[in-house]
C-alpha cells in the first residue's frame, strides 16, 4: 500500500438473506417457471448468486390472467386513497430495508455500493412515495374528467438500474389503478424478486404485482404480444423498442418507450471549470456509463479544449475502479461479458477510425468484467464512437467554435434523450436549452433524477415520459363525461 | 344573358404554392349525380417528398414565432374561412351530397375548431408543463416543444370539419403539416389551402396533397424526416400498415380510439416534453 492509498472498506453482505433459487411471483404466490433457469452471477467476481427460474409463454399468460383478475376484483374496487396507502407503505418498507437492497443490487449488477446506497435505493423509495400521493388525485392529472386506469400493464425493464426502473414502472401504474406484469432483465432479476417480498409485507392483494423473470425473446415477446395486456412500458435498446412498436401496431395497446441515447455535454469557454469537470465525469462514468442518458459526447469549445482534456484526465486518474462493494469504489464492474465485449469492440473501432485513445492506467481485478475509464480525443462527428451508443465508461471528445455549431453538433444524432450545458451565462444557457432536441437538459449539472421531474426522449430515444404528472398520464385514460 | 361559369383548377398545396402533380396525373371529381365537377391533381411519391421538404423548412420558423403570433394567425384562418362560408358550404354539398344544413354545420364546426385553437397556442404550455418541485437546489421546468413534421392522413369518411380540426391541432403547438386527403373532400381541402395561403400562415407550414391516400400514406409513414402520424381518421387496415412502417423511425402516432379523440389528447400527442434543470446557488 502506498501513501494516500485507501484500505479496503467492503460493505458486508451478511445483511442479505438470499434463497438458493427463485421462482416466478404470480398471483401472490411463488410458482415454478417452465422456461428453464439461469444462474445470476456477480459481474465483479463471476461467482453465482442464486438460481432464477424463467417464464415461458404459458407462465406469462398465467401472470396476465392474475393481473386481470386483480384489476377487475380487489385492486379495481379500491378507492384511490386506499391504493395510495399501499404505495406509501411500500415506500416505507423500502426505506427500512434500504441497505439490504443496496447490497443486493451492487452484488447482482456490479455498480458501486456508493451509488446503490446513495442514489438508486433512495430514489426507489422516493418514487413510490411520490406516486402514492397521486392515487387519490387522478382528476388533477390532466387527462380529462373521470380518469381511469388502462387495465393490465406489461412492463419490461433493463439491467442498468434494476430496482429503480422497477419503481419507475410499477409506482405510477399502481397509483393510477392498473395492475402489472413486470419482466426484469435476465442478468439482474435479484432485487425484483426481493421486491415481491416487499409486496407481501405491504399486504398488497394477490395479482396486483406479478414478476416474471425471463428472456426477452420468450417472456418479453409473450408479454408484448398478449391480447390481455392494455399497456406496454419498455426501457431498453432502440432496436427492441422499434420491434415492440411494430408488434403493437393496429392494436389498442398503449405504448411508452424509453430507449437509447447519445447525449451531448456542451462545455462553453466561460464555464465554471471545476464544476464542469465534475459534471463531465459524472455524466459519463456514473454507473460505468451504463446509462441511457449518459453525456457520452463531450462538445468542448475549441479555446478551452486542451485545458478541459488535461484537467479531465487528471480528475479521472483519481477514480478508483474495483470491488463494487467497497465503499471507496467509484467505478464498478461492467454488467456482463456480452456488454464488456461490445464496449471493447466499439473502443477498438474508435482507434481504427483515427481517434486518440486514453485509458486510465489502473489495476483491474483478475476475475469479473472490467473496463478502465476511457477518453477519446480527436473524434470526428462521423466516427462510430460519436454516433453509436456504447453504454460503457467511454467518452468521445469533439470540439466546436460557436454556440450555433455546438447546437448543430449536439442535435446531429437520431437520438434525443439528454444533453448538458456548462456556461456561466444564463441567457446563453436558456437559448441553447431551447434549441437542443433532448427530453432532459441539465444545465451546470448532469444525471439528476427526481420522481417529480419528467424523463424521456425525443426522436429515436422513444416516447412518453416517466416521472411527474406526465409519468402518471402514461397509465391513465379519459373516462366518460357524466 | 347568362355569363359562362368559370370553373376552377384544383392543384396541390406545397410550400405555399399551388403546383400540379409532378407526375402529371389528375382525376375527375363528380358529384353524387355523376356529373363532372372538376379535376384534382393526383399526388405522387415525389410530391409527398417535396411536401416534407417544404414542411421541414418551414417548421422551425413557425415554432419560433411567439405563441401570441401563432394564435393570431390561426384566428385569421377562421376569419378568412368565415368570409367564404357560403362557398365552402356549397362545395361540400355539391361534392359529398350532404344537405345544406349538414354542409353548413361542417363549415361552422371547422371555424369553431380554429377559434378554439387560436386560444390554445399561448395556454397549452401552462396546462401541459410547469415547475417540478425536485428534492434539491435546482430550478426545474417542463415545457412542451413541437415534435416537428406531422403527416395528417384523412380517410374516406373524414369530413371537412374533422380535417380542419386535425390540421389546426398539429400547427397550434408549432409543428408543420403534410396532409393527404382523398377525393371525397379534395375540393374543400384545396379551397381551404386558398384560405391558408391568404391568412398569414407561413409558406410550407401546412401542405395539402390530394389523391389516393392508400398510395401516398405508406410513403409518408416510412419517410425518415416525418416525426408524427395522425392515423385517427384512417381505415383500420391502412392505419395498421402505416403504424408498422412508422415504428421504424419511432414516429409519434395518433390512433383512432373507441371514444372521440379529445382536442387536448391531439395536442399532447405531437409535442415533446422537455425538462430543463439548472443549479441554484449564491456563488
Amino acid at each position: 500500500m502506498k501513501f494516500l492509498d485507501y484500505a479496503p472498506a467492503p460493505e458486508s453482505t451478511s445483511i442479505l438473506n438470499l434463497r438458493g433459487s427463485y421462482g416466478l411471483y404470480i398471483d401472490g404466490k411463488w410458482v415454478s417457471g417452465r422456461g428453464g433457469e439461469l444462474t445470476s452471477i456477480s459481474p465483479a467476481t463471476e461467482k453465482p448468486i442464486a438460481k432464477f427460474e424463467l417464464a415461458n409463454e404459458q407462465d406469462v399468460d398465467l401472470a396476465v390472467k392474475a393481473a386481470r383478475k386483480a384489476f377487475e376484483g380487489s385492486w379495481g374496487k379500491l378507492s384511490g386513497s386506499e391504493r395510495g396507502k399501499y404505495l406509501f407503505r411500500i415506500a416505507r418498507l423500502i426505506q427500512e430495508r434500504a441497505r439490504e437492497f443496496a447490497v443486493a443490487e451492487t452484488l447482482d449488477n456490479g455498480k458501486p455500493i456508493r451509488e446503490t446506497r446513495d442514489i438508486d435505493i433512495p430514489l426507489v423509495a422516493a418514487w413510490f412515495f411520490y406516486y402514492a400521493g397521486w392515487a387519490d388525485k387522478l382528476e388533477h392529472a390532466g387527462v380529462g374528467p373521470n380518469p381511469k386506469a388502462l387495465g393490465v400493464a406489461g412492463q419490461i425493464i433493463p439491467w442498468n438500474f434494476p430496482l429503480l426502473m422497477l419503481a419507475w414502472k410499477v409506482a405510477p401504474a399502481l397509483a393510477a389503478g392498473n395492475t402489472v406484469v413486470l419482466k426484469p432483465a435476465e442478468t439482474t432479476p435479484l432485487t425484483a424478486m426481493m421486491f415481491a417480498d416487499i409486496c407481501e409485507q405491504a399486504g398488497l392483494p394477490a395479482g396486483v404485482v406479478n414478476i416474471v423473470t425471463g428472456l426477452g425473446s420468450v417472456a418479453g415477446s409473450a408479454l408484448v404480444g398478449h391480447g390481455g395486456v392494455n399497456k406496454i412500458a419498455f426501457t431498453g435498446s432502440t432496436a427492441v423498442g422499434r420491434q415492440i412498436a411494430k408488434t403493437v401496431a393496429g392494436s389498442d395497446k398503449r405504448l411508452t418507450l424509453e430507449l437509447g441515447g447519445k447525449g451531448a455535454n456542451i462545455v462553453f469557454d466561460d464555464a465554471a471549470m471545476d464544476e464542469a469537470i465534475e459534471g463531465i465525469v459524472n455524466g459519463i462514468f456514473f454507473n460505468q456509463g451504463h446509462v441511457c442518458c449518459a453525456g457520452s459526447r463531450l462538445l468542448v469549445q475549441e479555446s478551452v479544449h486542451d485545458e478541459v482534456v488535461e484537467r479531465l484526465k487528471r480528475r479521472v486518474s483519481t477514480l478508483r475502479v474495483g470491488d463494487p462493494l467497497d465503499k471507496n469504489t467509484d467505478i464498478g464492474a461492467i454488467n456482463s461479458k456480452a456488454q464488456l465485449e461490445r464496449i471493447s469492440k466499439l473502443s477498438a473501432t474508435g482507434e481504427q477510425e483515427g481517434a486518440t485513445r486514453w485509458s486510465l492506467d489502473c489495476p483491474l481485478p483478475g476475475k469479473g468484467f472490467w473496463f478502465a475509464p476511457t477518453i477519446f480525443t480527436g473524434v470526428a462527428a462521423s466516427n462510430t464512437i460519436a454516433r453509436d451508443e456504447i453504454f460503457g465508461p467511454v467518452l468521445s471528445v469533439l470540439t466546436f467554435r460557436t454556440p450555433q455549431e455546438a447546437i448543430e453538433k449536439a442535435n446531429n444524432t437520431p437520438y434525443g434523450l439528454s444533453a448538458g450545458i456548462w456556461t456561466e451565462s444564463a441567457s446563453r444557457m436558456l437559448r441553447v436549452a431551447d434549441s437542443l432536441k433532448a427530453g432532459v437538459v441539465w444545465a451546470n449539472t448532469f444525471n439528476q433524477f427526481d420522481p417529480t421531474s419528467p424523463f424521456g426522449g425525443y426522436r429515436e430515444s422513444g416516447y412518453g415520459r416517466e416521472g411527474g404528472r406526465h409519468g402518471l398520464n402514461a397509465y391513465l385514460q379519459a373516462g366518460e363525461v357524466k | 344573358m347568362s355569363e359562362m361559369n368559370i370553373p376552377k383548377t384544383y392543384k396541390l398545396f406545397v410550400g405555399g404554392a399551388f403546383p400540379r402533380s409532378e407526375s402529371g396525373r389528375s382525376r375527375e371529381i363528380k358529384n353524387p349525380a355523376g356529373e363532372f365537377v372538376a379535376n384534382i391533381a393526383l399526388a405522387s411519391r415525389k410530391d409527398a417528398r417535396d411536401a416534407v421538404v417544404a414542411a421541414r423548412s418551414a417548421q422551425s420558423g413557425w415554432a419560433n414565432a411567439t405563441a401570441y403570433n401563432r394564435g393570431q394567425v390561426i384566428y385569421r384562418i377562421a376569419e378568412v374561412l368565415a368570409g367564404r362560408f357560403e362557398q365552402f358550404a356549397a362545395t361540400i354539398r355539391e361534392t359529398t351530397g350532404v344537405t345544406s344544413k349538414q354542409a353548413s354545420a361542417q363549415v361552422q364546426s371547422a371555424i369553431d375548431a380554429l377559434i378554439s385553437h387560436a386560444g390554445w397556442t399561448d395556454k397549452f404550455a401552462q396546462v401541459y408543463g410547469g415547475a417540478n418541485p425536485v428534492a434539491g437546489p435546482f430550478f426545474n421546468l417542463t415545457v412542451p416543444e413541437p415534435t416537428g413534421v406531422v403527416s395528417v392522413l384523412a380517410g374516406e369518411q373524414t369530413d371537412f370539419a374533422d380535417l380542419v380540426r386535425a390540421i389546426v391541432s398539429v400547427i397550434t403547438t408549432g409543428n408543420a403539416v403534410v396532409a393527404v386527403v382523398p377525393e371525397s373532400i379534395s375540393l374543400a381541402a384545396i379551397e381551404f389551402a386558398e384560405v391558408l395561403a391568404t391568412s398569414d400562415v407561413p409558406a410550407g407550414t401546412v401542405n395539402i396533397l390530394t389523391g389516393d391516400v392508400s398510395e401516398i400514406a405508406p410513403w409518408l409513414a416510412s419517410h425518415q424526416d416525418v416525426n408524427g402520424l395522425d392515423l385517427s381518421m384512417l381505415e383500420a387496415e391502412l392505419a395498421k400498415n402505416c403504424e408498422e412502417l412508422g415504428a421504424e423511425t419511432l414516429k409519434r402516432i395518433l390512433r383512432k380510439s373507441g371514444k372521440e379523440v379529445t382536442d387536448l389528447h391531439r395536442l399532447e400527442t405531437f409535442v415533446e416534453a422537455k425538462t430543463v434543470w439548472h443549479t441554484k446557488s449564491l456563488s
